[in-house]
């Protein structure tokens, strides 16, 4: 894995490069697949780009010390969220649950207690997002984690583009001069959260906190965030990271 | 189930029709959603596009149009559309548009025809007007009451007739064969129009009296008459009739006052049966409305006019049983009538006997059997031809102030465009009243049938009946003959329309406008009734009930077939309404009205006044190219 630190160095431009090459090097079977599938070129229109929302439930940020407890995801287009598509997993953490993260998540001892190791659905998640773009709300989460225990079970991580809808968000909200001075008048700045952002574009606001839930509700906000902030035929690589 | 779906399934469960659903099947919908978003001024259906699936709004505003731009209706979050296309042809028949940011959870075609197929409250609902309607309507519909049924319901046979010059004793025996009480007298030919009528043959008789059972106990044998006694010489001269279509009470009432227990009854002038106290006694129900023999008995106006709250209270208790507006509206009616006549028998007695005969004619919604709690009086007077101003008229001129100065204080208000028999204009003979129908008539305009319209539902309720069935008769001799006539009461009857719906707590109207709140009857029931006048006129009806004249109407090729049937539907529906946010003012202790509040209307009865307002709006448009200002007049 020499030369390969993705949290800072994978950039835009390598994307296809990228997959290309750890295709080439991949040793698990399934892993190879999933590289090998083709991903759609950077310049595609996002109208004709195939999605996935995904996101997990995890008991706590460090993807070191924390595990995977849920995960779930939804394939997409710009036009359709189709529900009948959607896959939820619950997997089992390497380490117990604490109490704080059940009391986030609403996900119990028991129903942790059956669930079969992230290993076994591995398989299945990575055939669903394999040549879709995954669309997550802040990729801080979900890249390293999966990352991480893909490595810890299958001794190669996993790394691919992704759309990030709260890097969106800043972009628009915090990056921005009018941001910039808002911040310097000490105006608190505009919150990019889940719900915060798709309340302003008008969209009803979730129960959070459930994977699947939070999985349509980003690719809602994706949806919302392209019709009025871009276009149909924005190329994938202006919101790709 | 799967919790991830409960977001979607919970939203749904709230709103029409999905909340009748079961479980199951609201499952079914939301594993196979699909969801989408749309900005503000985005387009959703485009027309003629194919369509597949059901919209259901879970956020924002959308707006549907008709082919020429038309808003056609603004939906908010829970409303549904693009079913009339799932149920046609699968081409988007109205295109739809965000005017907010819209959230839209798409229902595939499959789904959609499960459920039509599995729920037949779902069907109903996203089935085009006609049988939401239809099934409110006829969930409103109970009958029996007394009030309101007619006494031809209880004529079950013709009556039994014999000549004048039979003798007794044949009478008898024709009585005893037909198993029958009492017999109808009757002479060949007539020098009076009173009981007169043709048979099967063209000949003209006159019915002259009534012998009953306890008749011949008094009159014959208590007598000492000879069984050969021609039946003529034994009968009274005094005969007390009613007519088919009054109720079931008032026959009642009309026994009690007269201390008879027979009554024939006429079909205008035509003996149809004969109905006895005990045919009424078994029919009888725990109505409880003492009300009306209540109002007999008194003895002055304002005795009276101390019956108001309990006319509030009969109509109270009327709904919450579960009456239905024509029980509601003919009740109410018998009430005002029974007011009225009580109030002319009272101003009778203080004046004196009326110098010439004359007839108190109803006008507007008590003429139709239509009143509602919230009314006015409309009424005037027909005189006999034998009325002379100078002589008779300050008789009459206090006995119209008498009763209308007596209705108002029983809460009937005084008419604002003054169609009552004070003004001089309405209290006329009937040769003046005979011009005034064959000048509106014959030399229509709009502005002039604007404030006449009110005398084309018309009715006697007291005095010489035929005065106003004569009217009545011109009519519907002249009516259908008069095109422009037809076409100017036609253009009156558009003046009002109704709104486009409900869009979240406020109505909604067509040019897209807000308003907090709709008076029903000026954008509904009212508009609806001019309609229905329009098209009766148009093919002679002598009904006055709106209900009736759609009977008469449905009987011609005026409407395309099942459209009177749907307008009877709306119509019913529109003043049930009514009448229930008068109930829940009157419950709420304020001044019931007219008016009614977005947001007290419930979603199913939002969703059936929709249809009800589009049924009235394709019927005024059918009107006015039904009845064309003709290009030149007829009969010049």
């Amino acid at each position: 894995m020499h030369g390969i630190r993705p949290r800072q160095k994978v950039t835009q431009a390598d994307w296809n490069g990228y997959m290309a090459a750890r295709a080439e090097r991949a040793q698990d079977e399934m892993l190879k697949r999933f590289f090998s599938t083709p991903m759609p070129d950077p310049e595609t229109p996002l109208s004709e780009v195939p999605m996935v929302a995904l996101d997990m439930e995890t008991t706590g940020l460090d993807e070191r010390r924390h595990g995977i407890v849920s995960i779930g995801v939804v394939p997409f287009t710009l036009g359709r969220i189709p529900m009948a598509q959607r896959r939820y997993w619950v997997v089992k953490p390497p380490r117990p649950l604490d109490e704080a993260s059940i009391a986030y998540h609403h996900i119990t001892h028991s129903e942790v207690a059956d669930a079969p190791d992230l290993d076994g659905v591995l398989d299945e998640l990575l055939a669903v997002l394999a040549g879709r773009i995954v669309v997550v709300h802040f990729r801080n989460i979900e890249r390293p984690f999966l990352d991480a225990a893909v490595k810890a079970r299958r001794g190669e991580g996993v790394l691919f583009p992704m759309i990030d809808t709260m890097s969106l968000e800043a972009r628009l909200h915090r990056q921005t001069l009018w941001a910039r001075f808002r911040r310097w008048l000490g105006r608190p700045p505009v919150s990019i959260r889940l719900n915060a952002s798709r309340e302003r574009y008008g969209l009803p606001p979730y129960q959070g906190h459930h994977a699947l839930v939070d999985a349509l509700a980003t690719a809602e906000l994706l949806q919302a965030q392209i019709a009025n902030r871009y276009s149909p035929d924005t190329p994938l690589k202006a919101v790709w990271c | 189930m799967d919790v991830e779906l409960l977001e979607i399934r919970q939203h749904m469960g709230q709103f029409p029709p999905f909340d009748g659903l079961s479980d199951e099947l609201l499952d079914a919908i939301a594993e196979q959603v699909e969801v989408s978003y749309f900005k503000t001024d985005s387009d959703i259906l485009t027309l003629n596009d194919t369509l597949n699936e059901l919209c259901y709004i879970r956020s924002g505003a959308v707006e549907v149009y008709r082919r020429q731009g038309e808003l056609y209706n603004r939906l908010g979050e829970g409303d549904i559309f693009g079913h009339f296309s799932l149920l046609r042809n699968h081409k988007v028949r109205f295109p739809a548009k965000a005017i907010e940011d819209t959230l839209i959870y798409f229902i595939p075609d499959a789904v959609f025809q499960r459920l039509c197929e599995e729920d037949d409250d779902f069907a109903d609902f996203v089935e085009l007007e006609r049988p939401r309607l239809e099934t409110a309507a006829e969930q409103q519909k109970k009958s029996n009451d007394m009030m309101v049924t007619r006494i031809r319901k209880l004529v079950t046979r013709y009556p039994v007739m014999v000549e004048s010059t039979t003798s007794v004793q044949q009478a008898a025996k024709q009585i005893i064969d037909a198993q029958a009480s009492a017999v109808l007298v009757i002479n060949e030919g007539s020098n009076n129009p009173r009981y007169s009528f043709q048979d099967s043959e063209g000949k003209t008789w006159q019915m002259c009296g009534i012998l009953t059972d306890s008749d011949f106990r008094t009159r014959v044998v208590a007598e000492g008459l000879s069984p050969s006694t021609p039946i003529g010489e034994v009968i009274s001269e005094r005969l007390i009739t009613i007519q088919s279509d009054a109720s079931v009470y008032e026959a009642m009432l009309t026994m009690l006052r007269s201390n008879v227990h027979h009554l024939p009854v006429l079909y205008r002038q035509r003996p149809v049966g004969v109905v006895h106290l005990s045919d009424i006694i078994r029919y009888e129900t725990h109505s409880g409305l003492y009300l009306v023999s209540n109002i007999f008995n008194q003895s002055s106006a304002q005795g009276l006019a101390k019956l108001a709250p309990d006319v509030r209270a009969a109509f109270v208790r009327m709904v919450q049983e579960g009456a239905n507006s024509q029980m509601v509206g003919s009740a109410l009616s018998t009430i005002g009538r029974s007011f009225t006549r009580r109030l002319l028998e009272l101003a009778e007695d203080t004046l004196g006997p009326p110098p010439v005969p004359y007839c108190y004619m109803v006008n507007g919604s008590m003429a139709r059997n239509e009143q509602s709690i919230v009314t006015d009086q409309d009424n005037a007077l027909i005189l006999s031809d034998d009325f002379v101003p100078e002589e008779h008229d300050e008789y009459f001129h206090a006995l119209a102030a008498f009763v209308s100065d007596g209705l108002a204080a029983c809460g009937y208000t005084y008419c604002k465009g003054d169609v009552m028999a004070t003004n001089r204009q309405w209290r006329q003979p009937l040769a003046v009243w005979k011009r005034y129908f064959q000048d509106w008539m014959a030399n229509p305009t709009p502005e002039k049938l604007l404030h006449s319209s009110i005398f084309f539902d018309l009715d006697s309720i007291y005095g010489e009946d035929l005065f106003v069935e004569t009217l009545q008769d011109l009519i519907a001799q002249t009516a259908p003959k008069s095109p422009l006539f037809l076409a100017a009461m036609a253009r009156n009857a558009l003046n009002r329309t109704p709104p486009l719906g409900f869009f979240r707590t406020f109505v909604m109207e067509k040019d897209g406008k807000h308003n907090n709140s709709i008076n029903l009857k000026r954008r509904g029931t009212a508009p609806m009734v001019d309609l229905i006048r329009v098209h009766a006129l148009a093919c002679g009806s002598k009904a006055q009930n709106s209900f009736q004249r759609l009977d008469d109407i449905s009987k011609t090729q005026l409407l395309a077939t099942g459209v009177s049937d749907k307008l009877s539907y709306a119509l019913e529906f529109l003043c049930m309404s009514r009448i229930r946010h008068q109930m829940i003012d009157l419950q709420e202790e304020r001044v019931p009205d007219n008016n009614i509040e977005p947001e007290n209307v419930e979603d199913s009865e939002r969703h059936t006044l929709k249809d009800a307002f589009q049924v009235l709006s394709n019927a005024q448009k059918f009107l006015k190219f039904r009845y064309p200002v003709p290009t030149q007049r007829q009969g010049r």
